[in-house]
């Protein structure tokens, strides 16, 4: 019974991983891929530690310490990347409505 | 005094961690708790996990509040971006917009940016003191004041109590 339940739960983030690879390939600017890489990604990963955790009992200390690290770890490296992005210069996609992050950038250099 | 009650707290949770890696074995906690006291010794400052946080109930009930209302947020997220993903024309209307938080502790802060980053259509890309850059995946106002109380306002009056 165990074994099932933690079956359905680690398909369920195997779901969200896929959809979120799937963001990276359809979205048309490296943020709006940001956002599909990050939650997906991170709801996806702690779903399938959670699956294993009713699967392998023994294991759960560990998977709740796996489980933290990604919620803290992985905001902070897509905010790297993001900023990153922005500070080389890459563009928004045409369809965005508006950067103010640019417009602040525009100030200082005036 | 300050700084022994720091140190404590930074040798609970050391020991916490190391007993969610080794599990209960009575040679891995005399090893662990020995390391766990030199490094809070020989590193008092730098080893502190929560400096900024405020040890009362208050804060505590503040911050179980906000675990429950994160945890339904980033499901609601990633449900969201989930959906833009698979429609076939891509629902988006993206921007940078600007939003001001009252936090003032850098803990406070590096939680507050975090959140946002995992919920709904939102993503921190940079940070400047008070003022938050923020990528917002569907742009439904260009005002500061309306941004800030629809992405920021449900994590900030939690954290705030929490952090200051």
């Amino acid at each position: 019974m165990m074994e099932l339940i933690g079956g359905i739960i680690t398909f369920l983030g195997a779901i969200f991983l896929f959809l979120g690879s799937l963001g990276i390939l359809r979205m048309p600017d490296v943020y709006n891929r940001m956002q599909a890489g990050t939650k997906a990604t991170t709801l996806g990963s702690i779903l399938f530690f959670m699956g294993i955790c009713f699967m392998e009992s023994q294991w759960i200390g560990k998977l709740v310490l796996l489980i933290l690290f990604i919620i803290f770890t992985n905001p902070v490296s897509s905010h790297a990347l993001a900023r990153a992005a922005h500070k080389a210069g890459i563009k928004l996609a045409d369809q965005s409505v508006m950067d103010e992050l640019a417009a602040k950038k525009g100030e200082i250099d005036d | 005094m300050r700084l022994f009650k720091q140190n404590v707290i930074t040798f609970i949770s050391l020991m916490f961690f190391w007993i969610l890696l080794t599990g209960l074995d009575i040679q891995e906690l005399i090893a662990g708790s020995v390391i766990a006291l030199t490094l809070t010794i020989f590193f008092p400052k730098s080893s502190a996990l929560f400096p900024e946080f405020k040890l009362s109930f208050n804060s505590m009930i503040n911050f179980i509040m906000f675990v429950f209302v994160f945890s339904f947020e980033l499901i609601k997220s990633n449900v969201d971006v989930a959906l833009r993903v698979v429609h076939p024309k891509i629902p988006i209307n993206p921007g940078i917009v600007k939003v001001k938080t009252k936090l003032k502790s850098r803990l406070g802060r590096v939680m507050l940016a975090n959140s946002i980053t995992l919920t709904p259509g939102t993503l921190t890309v940079e940070t400047d003191g008070e003022d938050y850059y923020i990528h917002w995946i569907d742009v439904s106002s260009r005002d500061i004041e309306t941004a800030t109380r629809k992405i920021v306002a449900k994590f900030e009056k939690y954290l705030e109590v929490c952090y200051g």
